[in-house]
């Protein structure tokens, strides 16, 4: 066990090595010097090189991409081109709402998934699994920004029990804060949840074909026995992959809701660095998506191995 | 053939119609602004109604599906075109150092949802809906060389392929020959799937302004200039959506439908 | 007084009729094997009697139980009986075992589903069973995993559930034809001294007469869904009524005449062949392991000669096998044919590749299925300088096709036209059409239903004398070996332990391992002069 985890944790380390590399000389292509931009096209050579030197802008670009991995490693991004102040404080202000939103989404996209697909599973070819399939394949078609709109309209302008937009902060109290996030997070949700609903029920079908669950029931173990007790956990081996690709998804897609309903979340804040070209802002919150899906499929290779033991003993 | 199929193939058609006839005609010029006629709802005279610059909803769906088609299906192909030997060859050359370093890139890959690469690439150079292509596109090549490296695993283990090899046939030609036509369902049926979630990534990206660029009428950007008049004005919300979500829906439907009616037997990843 | 009665059982499955008729009974203590080819209707006869059948299935008669009529029990009914009344064993060791949880785990939900005893002593008698089917908890503890286990100790495990309540009926289909003939002859004696110890009754299902004539007190014969003939072993043998019964059996000791092989002259020459597999590494910074797969094998091959090679599964024929074909390089050694290596600087010798054909077990997977037979059984012209075309290349194809036995308008079609003998015809076609020196058959006639095989066997006879052909039979059936050639290696664990004439090498083996496989294998009464 030990010894798969140490692997795929070196596995890790070389991805994101790799994805550092691939970022850093993405933006490195960008035409236009930073610091020219920044104090226009009058501004003197040597105001321009302090400002080169402040912004870690000179050196090789060997050594520049060392010293914004090497920073990166002790929580310094940087200084913003626009701003002035430091990345790592304006990825952190606005990571507490991104994460707790991609979080809540999956939780809820999780929490909806699997109750639906096991229903499904169990009454294959019945009515109930029909509706609920058709529900799921509607809701796959949905984009979750057009969702969002439709909730703001129902549920923000219409019944008033949200507010259209906007986040209260969690200084106001947890309850408040989760309050603010429930619809984006709704609108991130359910279309995953029908994605997920879909890959749950379809595993379970494909593992009710297997020899071992015609010996459980051969065990007398009734249909609905035998799908808890022997369907389930084997189901979960291809619905943990799933879930570890929506992490991403709803992570990249909390930046787009985020638009929605006017969130003060890495979205925004990468879209406002874009319009100013405040390219090492853009770079680092790349950077840190990236880590965040490497990351969580990191853990989801470790669940895998706690799921299938078959996993545990191989290396 | 089953439902599925009939009605997928129905509504994929009445859109590609759409984009299609869109070339030759549209009920209104679709860029032509009429500022008296501003935010009508549906009527008679304007099927789907009129925008904030008294523009015609209904040619501008008919021209924004052309956007969609376009960036969708372009973007299958590149990741076909590429993903689909890039599989071929890993698994054809299974556990060597070439297998290694291709499924490696692929999870490299899987690590960049499209929206980011559509970041990195609009950073750099700027929006466009040449970045959406781009972007969907490189996201669609890891999906395809996964599915064709799975499925040709399993058929280079078939004897047909040990008789192949003996009479003296080489791994590229065994996978032209032998492997793809084998795969070939299997990648028609992920090919539509990529393509419904194609036009939903396009809708996304325009929507956040990271594709196609004004006056190019897209899905996503109509939303986007929707929002803020959705409280007086539900159906620039509400048409576009309903066009996305047809759109998919017909191309789920049909890629569902082909699936069982090309071969009931065989699995695709759906997600 | 009868422990299971089946009368009158019809089944149908979406209005096809798969069962007609079905008469058997069962007593305490009693083995029933009911027997046939593919298609009989026997596996289906088992899941009536479990109530397992696939959806769609209409039953018609009578299964009693202890004078308990089955197909009148509701599900619920039916959950409580299996596992408790009723046990089962199915074919397939590997895949029957749920792979996420522990062997102990799975014998003892046995128990606890049927709340028969509290955990501990459920847990108890779980070490108790599994003991019982020989694998004691010191060495196999219940926290094993079933990937832990070989195929026949995963076997066991099974079995174990199935008797973990000591059910009076015991259900057992195909129980060993997923495993090699020395586990085989371990399994079998398992169930038997279970009956006998348990006075269960054991309904058994399977394709190999060998084994029923072996174990089984009575016999039933079944075809097409109907039984044909039944009766007690020891009569049923010896005073078969019906025909098909008696093709049955002689088809399964069909014997046949080779050909002289003629001089002696070396056509292949293996020398001194070795194939290491690496294994994968087991830490970070420890060198691999190896596996070697072939281990120093050296023999010779004449022209003309039939040759085969048996052993278990995992003894390295196949190895050597594609190593012979020249799809895997070797370690070391030498593999040469007509004095030409098949390996020539790490790459596949064409010219030595044209002398060589194969055919594979699998009927169904050995052929595109998008191809038609005119370019499936072609395929080896890849390897001619010049391959024939036009009407040359029509008339070889329809000559392979008539010597196989099939017409030559069966060229155009697709493969899954074809049953599963003529497929193996059109491997042979395919094999042929080159006019190889060699022919190397891997389980060619494994898959194949008995009367199949026979027909295949013969086939082969008669291509001996027209076409002089010179093969390697590998294969792990030790009857079809006795017959089809002239001189046999026997392999084990990547070695040659025996080799010699065919007849002299089954009349008297020299080796333990011989003895061993050959006294595993359950033998055919020899019912041919009886029967007469």
């Amino acid at each position: 066990m030990l010894r798969y985890a140490l692997k795929r944790l070196i596995s890790l380390m070389i991805s994101l090595a790799v994805a550092s590399v691939v970022i850093f000389a993405v933006i490195e292509v960008a035409p236009g010097d930073p610091a020219s931009f920044m104090l226009g096209v009058n501004a003197q050579e040597d105001t321009l090189a302090a400002l080169r030197a402040e912004l870690g802008l000179d050196g090789s670009k060997v050594q520049r991409y060392f010293n914004w991995v090497g920073g990166m490693l002790v929580g310094d991004f940087g200084t913003s081109y626009t701003y002035r102040t430091p990345v790592s404080q304006m990825i952190a202000d606005r990571l507490w709402v991104s994460l707790p939103l991609a979080l809540y989404a999956l939780t809820l996209s999780t929490v909806i998934a699997f109750p639906v697909g096991i229903y499904a599973a169990a009454r294959r070819g019945k009515p109930g699994d029909l509706t609920v399939m058709g529900a799921t394949q509607l809701g796959i078609a949905v984009p979750n920004f057009w969702f969002a709109m439709m909730l703001v309209l129902i549920f923000a302008i219409n019944l008033r029990w949200f507010n259209a937009g906007g986040f209260a902060g969690w200084d106001n109290g947890f309850w408040t804060g989760i309050h603010s996030l429930t619809l984006p997070a709704i609108a991130l949700a359910l279309p995953q949840a029908a994605i997920l609903a879909r890959v749950m029920r379809s595993s379970l079908l494909d593992i009710l074909g297997e020899d071992f669950m015609r010996t459980a029931r051969a065990k007398g173990l009734s249909r609905r026995q035998a799908l808890w007790r022997h369907g389930v956990r084997n189901a979960l081996i291809p619905v943990l992959t799933i879930i570890g690709l929506q992490f991403s998804f709803l992570l990249a897609g909390s930046i787009i809701i985020e638009q929605v309903f006017y969130l003060p979340g890495l979205g925004r804040l990468v879209f406002q660095a874009i319009s100013a070209r405040d390219l090492i802002v853009v770079e680092s919150v790349v950077m840190l998506l990236v880590f965040a899906v490497i990351t969580v499929n990191f853990l989801v290779d470790l669940a895998y191995a706690a799921v299938d033991p078959r996993l545990r003993s191989r290396t | 053939m089953s439902r599925n199929l009939i009605l997928g193939a129905c509504l994929s058609s009445l859109v590609l119609l759409a984009a299609l006839v869109s070339f030759v005609w549209t009920p209104y010029d679709y860029a032509a602004l009429n500022i008296p006629e501003k935010l009508q709802p549906p009527n008679a005279e304007h099927l789907f109604g009129t925008d904030h610059f008294g523009r015609d909803m209904f040619s501008m769906i008919m021209v924004g599906a052309r956007t969609s088609i376009a960036v969708a299906l372009v973007a299958v192909g590149i990741g076909m075109a590429l993903g689909v030997p890039l599989g071929l060859a890993a698994a054809a050359r299974k556990g060597s150092w070439l297998d290694e370093v291709i499924m490696r890139g692929n999870d490299l890959v899987f690590a960049f949802p499209s929206l980011v690469i559509a970041i990195l690439i609009t950073a750099v150079f700027g929006a466009g809906a040449i970045n959406a292509i781009i972007a969907i596109g490189i996201f669609n090549i890891p999906v395809f060389a996964r599915i064709t490296r799975g499925a040709a695993l399993s058929l280079w283990e078939r004897e047909f392929i040990l008789a192949a090899r003996v009479s003296g046939k080489g791994a590229a030609r065994i996978s032209v020959e032998h492997i793809l036509p084998n795969v070939a369902n299997l990648l028609i049926v992920q090919g539509t799937i990529q393509f419904s979630l194609g036009i939903l990534a396009e809708a996304g990206l325009s929507y956040v302004g990271l594709g196609a660029q004004p006056p190019t009428p897209s899905w996503g950007r109509m939303l986007a200039d929707a929002q803020t008049m959705v409280s007086f004005a539900p159906h620039l919300a509400l048409i576009p959506g309903l066009a996305i979500i047809i759109t998919v829906l017909g191309l789920n439907l049909l890629g569902d439908g082909l699936r069982d009616w090309l071969d009931p037997r065989i699995r695709v990843a759906r997600a | 007084m009868s422990l299971l009665q089946i009368k009158n059982l019809s089944l149908a499955i979406h209005d096809t009729d798969i069962l007609k008729q079905v008469n058997l009974s069962i007593a305490p203590g009693e083995i029933v094997a009911v027997t046939g080819e593919s298609g009989s209707g026997k596996s289906m006869t088992a899941l009536a009697v479990m109530q397992l059948l696939p959806n769609g299935a209409q039953t018609d008669g009578a299964i009693r139980l202890n004078e308990k009529d089955l197909l009148d029990q509701t599900e619920d009914q039916m959950c409580a009986l299996r596992g408790a009344a009723i046990g089962m064993v199915f074919q397939e060791p590997m895949t029957a075992l749920n792979p996420v949880k522990t062997i102990g785990d799975q014998v003892m939900e046995t128990i606890l589903i049927h709340k028969a005893m509290p955990h501990p002593q459920a847990r108890a008698r779980a070490e108790e069973v599994l003991t019982r089917v020989g694998l004691p908890p010191d060495r196999f503890p219940l926290s094993r995993f079933p990937h832990e286990l070989s195929g026949g100790q995963r076997q066991r495990v099974v079995i174990a559930m199935a008797i973990a309540l000591r059910p009076k009926l015991l259900i057992a289909d195909e129980p060993t034809t997923a495993l090699d003939v020395t586990t085989q002859a371990q399994i079998l004696d398992l169930l038997k001294g279970l009956v006998t110890e348990f006075g269960m009754g054991l309904l058994m299902i399977t394709h190999d007469l060998a084994v029923v004539a072996d174990m089984a007190d009575q016999i039933v014969v079944m075809r097409h869904g109907e039984v044909v003939e039944s009766g007690a072993t020891n009569h049923l043998l010896h005073h078969m009524q019906h025909p098909y019964t008696r093709m049955l059996f002689e088809a399964s000791g069909h014997q046949v005449t080779l050909p002289d092989p003629g001089q002696p002259k070396p056509l292949l020459e293996v020398s001194n062949v070795v194939r290491d597999y690496r294994l994968p590494r087991k830490g970070l910074f420890e060198t691999s392991g190896h596996h070697r797969a072939v281990d120093d094998v050296s023999f010779t091959l004449n022209r003309g000669e039939r040759l085969g090679l048996v052993g278990e599964s995992g003894c390295g024929k196949s190895t050597l096998t594609r190593a012979i074909l020249g799809l895997e390089e070797v370690q070391s050694g030498d593999i040469r044919l007509d004095a030409q290596p098949v390996f020539s600087g790490h790459k596949a010798n064409l010219a030595v590749r044209r002398k060589m054909q194969v055919v594979f077990q699998d009927p169904y997977g050995s052929f595109n299925p998008r191809h038609r037979v005119a370019r499936l059984i072609t395929e080896p012209f890849h390897l001619l300088e010049t391959p024939p075309t036009g009407s040359e290349r029509q008339d070889r194809i329809a000559e392979m096709l008539t010597a196989v036995g099939l017409s030559p308008d069966d060229m155009g079609k697709y493969i899954h036209e074809f049953s599963g003998g003529q497929r193996q015809r059109i491997a042979i076609a395919r094999a042929l059409i080159i006019r190889p020196e060699l022919i190397l058959f891997d389980e060619a006639v494994s898959a194949l239903d008995v009367s199949v095989r026979a027909q295949i066997l013969d086939l082969l006879v008669e291509l001996c004398e027209a076409y002089d052909l010179t093969y390697l039979f590998i294969s792990h059936d030790l009857s079809v070996v006795r017959t089809i050639t002239d001189r046999v290696m026997v392999m084990r664990s990547g070695q040659i332990v025996e080799e010699g004439r065919t007849e002299s090498v089954f009349s008297d083996p020299q080796h333990q391992y011989t003895k061993d496989l050959i006294n595993a294998a359950p033998t055919l009464p020899d019912i041919g002069k009886v029967v007469a």
